[in-house]
């Protein structure tokens, strides 16, 4: 056996610390969904030229409906000036996957990782965002799983947790959204009414709401576990970090 | 001369969708550039132009599913812009013949203006998964024909829309689809409008259910005097005291969930062979919207009081009409009921909700002379239709079904308050 392979004296194996790759975690609060878009387009450009390490973003948005590149339009059920009066924003994006809501009591995980340094496979990369969303929801007492077929998480037959990426370079965008405490009734907006699978969230299941930043706390600790990567909790950009990160990322559109 | 591949993003993935071209042939690429963007599943990427050069030649147009490692457009230096044959097709300088000039983009996929492919006789081009679904299928390729792809290629949506033509070859006279073509429907000035998601969902459902359940309806005369009296005597104290209406809605739902309990096999459902007789009684009732139709579920609906009744019924209504009802809210109904009454409709013939077996119409309720033992009496009457699915229901049972509903309501006794 080469002398190479043995394994350092005195060590047990690499510890946490020993060649984990870093991830910064951030969490913005409360933001808008084009807000948060600017901040991963910014952070994702810095990934691409090295700048950053990985970052996980977390965010709660008010409600918002997105239409990703294969989203059908009718799969949109209010137009848009009804949408309008309820407070509701639509947004084109260029994740994949179809028609999405975000709203207040959802948990919204945007990783921005380079999976050159992780593995080359947008199938692992799924499977392991599910991953870590099973694994939080079992820290709270809930089973999920997967649905052979179909990306996401589920209880039973309802889904709980949503995935939708972009990729550029190998470089991730966009994530995945856990519905924890959100207004389910404003699914509705754009499922066609009983014709889609269920929705359900943490909050339907427990027969109480958790708190947010627990749920939110527990994602990154779970993230760090199935992706390897040393977890750090980066202070949150305060609104004049967020407006230079802004202007920055609207320099390089 | 530089030729750009459908990238492998994943193990599992053997195929990826074109979405958008960034580049149009004769455009100048930069290497590292955004090429072209593909999807797969729930992700979505951007394809870098491995050299600098001029985009010659594009194979596949936006929105074709392509197999990874197919070339899907060559960059070079320019010179081989229109020379470029299907990636499919024999070196050009073959020299039996003369290669075809091919013009890039390749043409809009209308096979028949396409020039044929110069390939290899017999050999059919298709991608994994088409070949997955012909195996599924049994299908032959060969017997597909030419596909819609580049250079004849059969695609996903050639080899679907094939098996669909043939089961709908051997299916019965109606049409598979809720949306055939109606080129005749265009004549003089029109508008055309596309159906919106909740239209579609509703014809759908509606061809559906005319197809897979033969409809038959039974129709009673019913003396409602007792329910218009109860309901005249009470209305006022009834919205005074509980802040809500007080509808003939719950007076038949009692009624209704009385007479399923009686008649068990109104309240299931056939699923293959098998009838699946429902322990819950919940009952639909449909609600018109300005842009469609919805039938929330009242859940239980024989365990609770008319007050219970008529609070659910009010709720789900106007939840109903703001969108926000919950998707539980909407499913798992057993039995439905259709008010056309307060339309003004006396008769009518409802279409039964899938997966169930029956329905119950309410016609208006009307004042009408009738005769009671050899006199004429003047009574406030409504006509109740039953539409059942005869593969599970007989006419008897569907007439015993409206005689206890009508016993119910005529006999009624219990004062609402």
């Amino acid at each position: 056996m080469p002398e190479a392979m043995v394994a350092a004296p005195g060590g047990a194996g690499p510890g946490p610390s020993a060649g984990v790759a870093p991830c910064q975690v951030r969490d913005l609060g409360r933001a808008g969904y084009g807000e948060a878009w600017d901040i991963q387009r910014e952070l994702a450009r810095a990934r691409k030229a090295d700048e950053v390490c990985d970052q996980l973003v977390l965010v709660e948005h008010p409600p918002t409906i997105t239409l990703g590149r294969n989203a059908d339009a009718a799969h949109v059920l209010a137009d848009p000036t009804r949408l309008r009066r309820l407070g509701v924003d639509l947004h084109e994006t260029n994740r994949g996957g179809d028609v999405t809501y975000h709203g207040p009591g959802q948990l919204v995980a945007y990783p921005i990782l380079d999976l050159k340094q992780w593995r080359r496979d947008v199938g692992a990369y799924l499977r392991a965002l599910e991953e870590v969303m099973i694994r939080t929801l079992r820290g709270f007492g809930i089973r999920a799983g997967r649905v052979s077929g179909l990306t996401g998480v589920w209880v039973g037959d309802a889904k709980i947790g949503a995935l939708g990426v972009h990729l550029s370079r190998w470089v991730t965008s966009h994530g995945l959204a856990l519905n924890v405490a959100p207004d389910l009734g404003h699914f509705a907006l754009i499922v066609p009414c009983g014709l889609s699978r269920p929705v359900t969230s943490m909050e339907r299941i427990l027969g109480h709401a958790p708190n947010l930043e627990a749920v939110a706390r527990s994602l990154a600790e779970r993230f760090g576990e199935v992706f390897g990567r040393t977890m750090t909790e980066v202070a949150s950009p305060t609104k004049i970090e967020r407006e230079s990160l802004r202007a920055r990322a609207a320099g390089h559109g | 001369m530089g030729e750009v591949v459908m990238p492998q993003m994943g193990e599992s993935l053997v195929e990826g969708t074109i979405t958008k071209w960034l580049k149009q042939p004769g455009e100048r690429v930069e290497r590292d550039e955004v090429l072209f963007e593909i999807s797969t599943d729930k992700v979505d990427s951007e394809v870098p132009a491995p050299d600098s050069g001029v985009l010659e030649a594009v194979f596949f147009p936006e929105g074709e599913t392509v197999e990874i490692n197919t070339v899907v457009a060559v960059i070079g230096d320019g010179s081989g812009i229109g020379r470029h044959g299907s990636p499919t097709a024999p070196p050009p300088d073959s020299p039996v013949e003369a290669p075809p000039a091919r013009p890039a983009p390749p043409p809009p996929p209308a096979a028949e203006t396409r020039e044929p492919p110069r390939r290899a006789p017999k050999r059919i081009h298709s991608s994994p998964l088409v070949r997955r679904i012909a195996r599924e299928k049994g299908v032959d390729l060969s017997a597909v024909g030419k596909g819609s792809g580049a250079g004849g290629r059969i695609t996903k949506n050639d080899i679907l829309a094939y098996v669909d033509r043939q089961e709908r070859a051997v299916s019965s006279g109606l049409p598979a689809t809720a949306f055939p073509d109606v080129p005749e429907s265009r004549f003089g000035q029109f508008d055309v409008e596309p159906l919106s998601a909740m239209r579609v969902s509703i014809a759908e459902h509606m061809v559906r259910t005319k197809r897979v359940s033969p409809h038959v309806s039974a129709i009673h005369r019913v003396d409602c005097t007792r329910i218009a009296r109860e309901r005249s005597a009470a209305k006022d104290r009834f919205l005074e005291q509980n802040g809500t209406k007080l509808t003939y809605m719950p007076f038949f739902l009692q009624a209704v969930s009385s007479a399923l309990k009686a008649y068990p096999l109104v309240n299931s459902s056939l699923d293959g062979r098998n009838v699946v007789r429902h322990r819950e009684i919940n009952v639909g009732f449909a609600v018109a919207l300005d842009w469609g139709l919805i039938v929330p579920v009242i859940r239980n609906a024989d365990e609770k009081s008319l007050l219970g009744l008529q609070r659910s019924v009010n709720d789900l209504a106007a939840r109903a009409r703001s969108k926000a009802l919950k998707p539980d809210e909407i499913s798992e109904g057993t039995f439905s009921i259709s008010n056309y009454g307060s339309y003004n409709s006396l008769l009518a013939t409802p279409a039964i909700n899938q997966p169930q077996v029956a329905i119950l119409g309410i016609g208006a309720v009307t004042k009408m002379p009738v005769v009671i033992n050899d006199a004429i009496a003047i009574r406030s009457m409504s006509y109740l239709t039953l539409s059942f699915d005869h593969r599970v229901i007989d006419g008897a049972t569907g007439a015993l079904f409206l005689e206890h509903v009508r016993e119910i309501i005529e006999s009624w006794n219990v004062p609402v308050l």
